[in-house]
């Protein structure tokens, strides 16, 4: 068998260490910190969480808080949502873009107040400060939590779990989020996760996370989750994961993720290349980001080639088995003129031609918890 | 029967001229939930140290090397079904290939059972 882990110089340990070895986790060094892989199976954890209710530890996770005078417009002028209408304890998906209208990092932003609450990849959360810190005017105060541990509870049952402990997770809905005291201790909680998946995401002082995290899997219907199961149900879920399917050298139309550039932002503009992006946005990109489901069993990973016939029109950034599916599923970056739903592409795997076909996302329904219209 | 352990964790079982190669428990432990296993054809020649087949698993595709020279003889179809036998039965049922040794003394470099045991201890 072949070993190819990669070494990285430091790795950290993240608040609730001896808490996922205790339970028997497998640690891994995953963007600079040990965590969980998996727990008893990633195949058990991935059915665990979409049946019930499954607890991730995202505490590599970067949470900032941004205030001042003007904060909104500010962070209007980094990223393409419509902040500045954002109301008090509504979330958005957004993405921190670069100059050349690259991705630096997609990330959720919430308004709590009397602050922005930002939520980053772990892989490049210090890029994203020092991209912050030199970018935000003097006046906005940008801080970062490292105090707070961050926790995903996903799944069918999350909601009955966590309003079992605090009873207003209950009455948020899909990308909402709310302070909330679980007896002496303050969380903030918002109804968001990347399982696709009803689910919540609780922030936590690190110094109670433990505490936390025994409160929640002591009931029958929360078991932990490692990243493993993490992946497999992003993949199923077709959200793009950063490094992989988005990068600096991806932009936010080609990457399918328009939907987070606001009405507003695409009349006014003021976001970084944004004459770039909207053109883009007109025009339609050169290559998009697609669904792929893949005929039998084997699975197409990261750096597949995709072919149309002899062609060769595009190439895989996530891929891998869908325990949910029942078979191999991929994201990837495809030519325009190959990007429509049911599309038949081959994509080759170790020198055989597997054969796909381009598939709407999500590839399971999402089934988020969405305010019932009056 | 004579089974032997290599340190990329294949194990082969010998009966004769004829060797059963499959992974060790330690090997699908890591390697987790198996999806799918990619099998050497019948007739294949190979030699020692070759990539002769694939295990996949939900995490990441592992490179399996034949531990001897010779001739694939079967391949294992029931892992074409039930790719999971590799998980539950590693080291009976979720072998992966047969193959004819051509040269029987390259099993004096492999590892006995005890000696594999200490250097999975070791890891």
């Amino acid at each position: 068998m072949s070993d190819t882990e990669a070494e990285i110089e430091t790795i950290e340990s993240l608040p609730l260490d001896a808490w996922h070895r205790e339970r028997g986790a497998r640690m891994v060094p995953f963007a600079g910190y040990s965590m969980p892989i998996q727990y008893e199976g990633i195949l058990a954890e991935h059915t665990w969480t979409r049946e019930n209710a499954g607890l991730f530890d995202v505490s590599h996770m970067g949470q900032l808080s941004v205030s001042g005078e003007g904060v909104a417009e500010a962070l209007e002028a980094l990223m393409p949502g419509d902040f500045s209408a954002l109301k008090t304890g509504r979330m958005r998906y957004s993405m921190l873009l670069d100059e050349e209208g690259g991705i630096l990092d997609d990330l959720m932003v919430t308004n709590a107040g009397d602050h922005y609450a930002l939520v980053v990849n772990g892989a490049v959360k210090w890029d994203d400060i020092g991209h912050l810190r030199e970018h935000l005017p003097d006046e906005i105060t940008l801080t970062h939590h490292d105090e707070q541990a961050l926790l995903a509870l996903q799944g069918p049952k999350a909601a009955d779990a966590l309003g079992r402990l605090v009873p207003l997770a209950n009455d948020l809905s899909f990308m909402q989020g709310t302070f909330a005291m679980w007896g002496d201790v303050p969380l903030y909680i918002t109804r968001s996760g990347y399982t696709g998946e009803d689910g919540f995401e609780i922030s936590v002082p690190a110094d109670k996370v433990a505490m936390l995290a025994d409160a929640l899997v002591a009931m029958d219907e929360v078991k932990p989750i490692g990243l493993g199961a993490r992946d497999s149900l992003r993949l199923e879920a077709g959200l793009p994961l950063y490094g992989h399917d988005i990068t600096e050298q991806t932009d936010p139309v080609s990457a399918d993720l328009t939907f987070a550039i606001s009405k507003k932002r695409r009349e006014q503009g003021g976001f970084p290349a944004a004459g770039k992006i909207l053109e883009i946005l007109a025009k339609g990109p050169s290559s998009k980001r697609v669904g792929m489901t893949i005929e039998g069993r084997m699975a197409a990973r990261e750096g597949a080639p995709i072919f149309a016939g002899d062609a060769r029109i595009g190439t895989v950034t996530s891929g891998g088995f869908a325990p949910t599916v029942g078979g191999p599923i991929a994201m990837g970056y495809v030519e325009a003129g190959h990007a429509l739903s049911g599309t038949k592409l081959q994509i080759e795997v170790r020198g055989k031609m597997l054969d796909a076909t381009v598939t709407d996302m999500p590839f399971v329904p999402h089934r988020y918890h969405r305010k019932k219209k009056a | 029967m004579t089974t032997y352990f290599t340190k990329d964790h294949e194990w082969i079982s010998v009966d004769g001229p004829m060797g059963t190669v499959g992974i060790t428990d330690y090997a699908q432990e890591q390697l987790g939930d198996i999806t799918f296993v990619e099998l050497p054809g019948e007739g294949d020649s190979v030699s020692k140290g070759d990539s002769v087949s694939v295990v996949d698993s939900v995490k990441a595709a592992s490179d399996v090397y034949t531990p001897v020279s010779g001739e694939v003889r079967e391949a294992n179809g029931a892992l074409a079904d039930e790719p999971e036998l590799v998980n539950t039965k590693p080291e009976s049922d979720g072998w992966l290939f047969k193959v004819l040794l051509s040269d029987a003394s390259e099993l004096e470099g492999l590892m006995d059972e005890a000696a594999y045991k200490a250097y999975v201890d070791s890891l």
